[in-house]
Formats: C-alpha cells, sequence, structure tokens
C-alpha cells in the first residue's frame, strides 16, 4: 500500500506539469476560437463553454464551403503533404530496403549516415539548400550546366531560369521532402529489418520470382512500416510554415501553417488563428491516435516476443 | 553489365539510389560547414580558407553582439531545460513504470502526446497560455523554458523507461527482500543502474533544445530571446554573410559532440543494442 504511493507521488509533478502546460494551454486554444477578441484586437477566450461564441467558428467554416481563401490554402497544404509524401516514399522505400537487405558490411555505416541528419538543426538544412540554389548558387549553376534546370522550366515545374526561391511550389515540395524524409526512412528501415528472412527463401523454394516474392511477401510485411513513417512523416509537414518561408517567401505557396503563423504572430487576427490551429489539430488527431496506438502495440509484441 | 540483361537479379540500382541519396542529404549541409570558413563574404564563390566568421574582430560569431548573443541564450535555455526537464521526467518515468491500472493509461497517452504533436499548435497553445492565462509570466525566457520542457519531457520519459523496462523489478525486489524502505530502493538501486539512461536523456533533451525552431520562437518577447534557431530563420533570406553559416556550424558541434558523448556512456554501460536505438531516438 506505502510503496503503490511512492510511485504515484512520484508521477505527480510531470502529470501536473503537462496538464497545465499541454491540456490548459490547449483548452486556451479552444477557448480563444470559441471567444471573441477586445478593442486592440487582442483575444478574450472564453473559458465556459456554455458562453461560447460560435461567431468565428463559424465564418472559417463557411469560407471553407464556399471554396473561400483558407479553403484553397487548405487544399493547397493537403495537395504539398501528399505529392511531397508520395515521393518520400518513392525514394525512401529502396533507400530503407537497401539498408535492411544489401548493405551487407556497410549497414553500419549506412544506418549512420541515414541517422545523421536528425542530428543536424533542420533550419541548417534549409539554410544549405537556400545558399545552394540563390540565383548565383552552386546548386543553380550545376542545374543549369547538366540540363536539370531545362527539363524542369519545359515541365512547366520552374517559372523562369534562376528562380528556384521566388515561391515556386516545386521546390516547398522537394524541401519538405528533404527535410522530413529521414522520419519516414528509419521506420521502414526497422520495418524491413525485422522481416524474417527464411520467410522470403521459402517463398523463393516454392517458386517464387524475386518479383514476386518481393510484392508477395516483404512489401505486405513492410506495410507497418510505410504506414508508420508516412504518418510521422506527415504530422510536422502538415504544421510546417517555415519551409515555405524559406524556400518560397511568397504567399503563393501559403501552407496552413503559413496562414496559421501570420495571423498568431504577426498579425492581429488571433481568434481566426486559433479557429485554424483547432482545425488543424482536429484533422491531425487521427493520425496521432493511430501512430500512438500502432507503437503501443509494438511495444507490446517486443515485450511479449 | 548483368544488370542491364537482368535488371531484377542483382539490386545494384539499390545500392546507387541509397548512395545517391546519402550524399543529396549531407552533401549540402557539408558544403554549408565549408563556407562557413570562406576569407570572402559569398557563400557561393570559394574565396580562400579563413576563421574570420568565427573569431574575426568584425561579423564574426565572436565579436557580433547578435550572434554572440543569439548563441548565449540558446545555451542558457538548452542549460536550463536540461535542468528542469530531466528530474522531472526521471521521476514521472519511475512513476509510470510501477504505476498500474486506473489513471495510468491516460497519463501514458498524455506523456506521449507532445512527441507527436505537431509543433504549431504547441506553440499557439502555449502562446495564447502565457498571454492570457499567465500573462504575469508572459513571454520570454521562462516561457521558452517552459515550452521546450514540454516535449523533452516526453524524451527523458521515453528513454528511461527503456532502462527501467530492461532492468527488470528483480533487483529492487531483492532490495525490498532485504529490508530496504521504498526510498531506499530507490536511491541505492535504481537510480544508480539508471545513471546512463539519465545522462542521456539529459544529452538528448539538451540536442533537441539547441535545435528546437518553433515553440522558442513562439514563446520570445524581443531581439534578446533569439536563438541561433531563430536567427537563420530570420536571416538566411537577407543579405546575410558566411557568420552564419559558422554560427549554424558550432550549434551543429555542440549538438554533436553532446550526442556523441551520450552514445558514448550508454553503450559502455547498457550494451550496443540498445545504443542503437537510443541513436534513432533524437528526432
Amino acid at each position: 500500500m506505502h510503496s503503490r504511493w511512492t510511485w504515484r507521488i512520484l508521477a505527480l509533478p510531470g502529470v501536473a506539469w503537462l496538464s497545465i502546460f499541454f491540456l490548459v494551454a490547449f483548452y486556451a486554444v479552444v477557448s480563444v476560437a470559441f471567444g471573441n477578441q477586445d478593442t486592440l484586437s487582442q483575444p478574450v477566450p472564453f473559458w465556459n463553454p456554455l458562453n461560447w461564441n460560435v461567431g468565428y467558428v463559424i465564418g472559417v467554416l463557411r469560407d471553407l464551403w464556399h471554396a473561400g481563401p483558407f479553403f484553397i490554402v487548405f487544399v493547397r497544404t493537403i495537395k504539398f503533404v501528399a505529392i511531397a509524401m508520395a515521393l518520400s516514399i518513392a525514394l525512401g522505400y529502396p533507400v530503407a530496403y537497401f539498408a535492411a537487405r544489401h548493405a551487407g558490411r556497410w549497414k553500419g555505416i549506412v544506418l549512420l549516415m541515414l541517422i545523421v541528419p536528425f542530428w543536424i538543426n533542420y533550419l541548417m538544412r534549409m539554410l544549405a539548400w537556400i545558399n545552394l540554389l540563390a540565383p548565383d548558387g552552386l546548386g543553380t549553376r550545376v542545374m543549369h550546366d547538366v540540363g536539370i534546370e531545362r527539363l524542369f522550366l519545359s515541365a512547366g515545374l520552374l517559372a523562369q531560369r534562376g528562380g528556384w526561391l521566388d515561391g515556386q511550389p516545386t521546390t516547398v515540395i522537394l524541401a519538405l521532402v528533404y527535410g522530413y524524409i529521414p522520419f519516414l526512412i528509419l521506420p521502414l528501415f526497422a520495418a524491413l529489418d525485422r522481416i524474417d528472412q527464411r520467410q522470403i527463401e521459402a517463398a523463393r523454394d516454392l517458386g517464387a520470382s524475386p518479383l514476386s516474392a518481393f510484392l508477395r511477401v516483404t512489401l505486405p510485411l513492410s506495410v507497418p512500416g510505410i504506414l508508420a513513417g508516412t504518418v510521422l512523416v506527415a504530422l510536422p509537414m502538415f504544421g510546417d510554415y517555415y519551409t515555405a518561408d524559406l524556400v518560397s517567401a511568397s504567399t503563393q505557396t501559403n501552407m496552413v501553417g503559413n496562414q496559421i503563423d501570420e495571423f498568431m504572430r504577426q498579425g492581429s487576427e488571433k481568434v481566426t488563428g486559433a479557429v485554424l490551429t483547432l482545425l488543424l489539430a482536429l484533422l491531425l488527431l487521427v493520425l496521432m491516435f493511430y501512430y500512438l496506438r500502432s507503437t503501443r502495440r509494438a511495444g507490446a509484441e517486443a515485450s511479449a516476443a | 553489365m548483368s544488370w542491364f540483361r537482368n535488371p531484377w537479379g542483382r539490386p545494384r540500382w539499390l545500392g546507387v539510389v541509397t548512395v545517391l541519396y546519402i550524399l543529396w542529404s549531407v552533401v549540402p549541409v557539408v558544403l554549408a560547414i565549408v563556407f562557413a570558413f570562406n576569407a570572402g563574404r559569398s557563400r557561393t564563390t570559394w574565396q580562400g580558407f579563413s576563421f574570420r566568421w568565427f573569431t574575426g574582430s568584425t561579423g564574426s560569431v565572436l565579436h557580433d553582439p547578435a550572434l554572440q548573443g543569439a548563441l548565449k541564450h540558446t545555451l542558457l535555455l538548452a542549460v536550463i531545460c536540461v535542468a528542469v526537464s530531466t528530474p522531472l521526467g526521471v521521476s514521472l518515468a519511475l512513476g509510470l513504470q510501477r504505476w498500474r491500472g486506473r489513471g495510468s493509461g491516460s497519463v501514458n497517452t498524455l506523456m506521449l502526446l507532445p512527441l507527436v504533436t505537431p509543433e504549431i499548435v504547441m506553440g499557439v497553445a502555449l502562446l495564447l497560455l502565457f498571454l492570457r492565462v499567465f500573462p504575469e509570466i508572459g513571454l520570454g525566457t521562462t516561457a521558452q523554458v517552459i515550452g521546450q520542457v514540454t516535449f523533452t519531457l516526453s524524451y527523458v520519459v521515453v528513454i528511461v523507461r527503456g532502462r527501467l523496462t530492461s532492468i527488470g523489478p528483480e533487483y529492487e525486489e531483492a532490495a525490498a527482500d532485504l529490508g530496504a524502505p521504498p526510498h531506499d530502493q530507490l536511491r541505492r538501486v535504481l537510480l544508480p543502474l539508471l545513471a546512463p539512461a539519465i545522462i542521456a536523456a539529459a544529452a538528448i533533451s539538451f540536442a533537441v533544445s539547441i535545435d528546437d525552431f518553433v515553440v522558442t520562437q513562439y514563446l520570445s518577447s524581443d531581439a534578446s530571446t533569439t536563438t541561433v534557431s531563430m536567427l537563420l530563420y530570420a536571416t538566411a533570406r537577407g543579405a546575410p554573410t558566411p557568420a552564419l553559416n559558422a554560427i549554424a556550424t558550432v550549434a551543429l558541434v555542440i549538438t554533436l559532440v553532446t550526442l556523441s558523448l551520450a552514445f558514448l556512456v550508454y553503450r559502455r554501460f547498457a550494451g550496443g543494442k540498445e545504443a542503437a536505438a537510443l541513436a534513432a531516438m533524437e528526432m
């Protein structure tokens, strides 16, 4: 009896901290979203749900329904994230597959190189590309010389020569891929690495070609890894504003995060900003709980094994 | 040319894709570091090797007030953040590990939520909290520390719980059988066994704090609470000098040294496999 209480008391400060600075903080977003603003256009939260003012929420929902500016931003965000995610899987799967199955004695060093990006500040990684993609940058010159620039120009993916940083959706999407693909590759690697080699050998012994062994054994077994990686990439991509800001700096590539950032930090429309934050959080809540549930299940399986 | 006749036979192309990917992910950053040592003002044309952007008398990390201030503030936040989140996280991990039954599941979910919540949601939530609920705290250093602790806490708990699970309950049970009261089990048995995990957790909190951008930016008040990440964001597109690359390099070296030390300490005391899992934690 005595010792059971010891453990609860140990957990108390942490629980109190998270309750105040996570739960109450999140409730502050809800209260502001259903609140009002004063004459200085500062947000006034309405804490009691019975007093909630639904005006601002209705305003945003009406905008979404009538395909207004917020609708365009939401659709653009989903489009950017979907393309970036598809590209990440297309590039990340072969890399994770090679690292898990064919790297041989290089496995350790390959894995290290896959982890290294995590240890580098995200903004430094973006700064590196800003240096490269400036009109006179090394990357711009190389891409011009080897014909990549012309390829992008003729495909309509780049508006003008050397204009990589001038509000190009292409650059924003590629920057998102660059920024977040490590989050996809690592869980994918873990999933592929866990697959029992003997299952693939069994398929081959029973006459499956390498391709069909891959399609019918490896691929299905790696689906949990793909899903976990996709969620881990989608969550930060949906909340991103700094990538678009840094590599584009144009309202033409605004994502939901940019809109929220403009309202919350720069402008004086904090109530509408809170409504958008709430909508984004609701949109992502499904993904968050899916991920937490799948990691808990994986944890339970690991401790049972 | 065997891959040409039978492209699915041996996966050479997979190796090529992997090498290209690794080059693509690392070379830009290496170039950014190289240009921190450029003798001229350009970040695209090499003009000779020099330390001027690190230690030169004007505009260098060492002597420019804005750069120096940002570096100092980043380190200040990281130190306080570690000092708060480590004890808080260790005690929450111990509590959660042994607390079975009602409430423990929800607390566990609550603890993991900051890890998966998009940072802008946390940034907005904490901003409104400090503007409207705790106006006496307001924005600034204190708010920044509180914001960073709120998610580094989860890293500490996850790492320490991992170690607790692998230690198992046997040692403290033995101590209990020998008559040790709970606080002695904790102080003389569990904490020494947990030391490598605690050191690793502190190091990872330190690195996460240094690299954090969104929450720190949302809770900053004025120029005096600017960090290195915020400085990179604010000036990368302006007309920056290689000093920006230099300060990013300094922050990177501090992060890498901290994480490598943590990795070595953990491997020394807890074995290679757990250490590899730890290396992948910082994300």
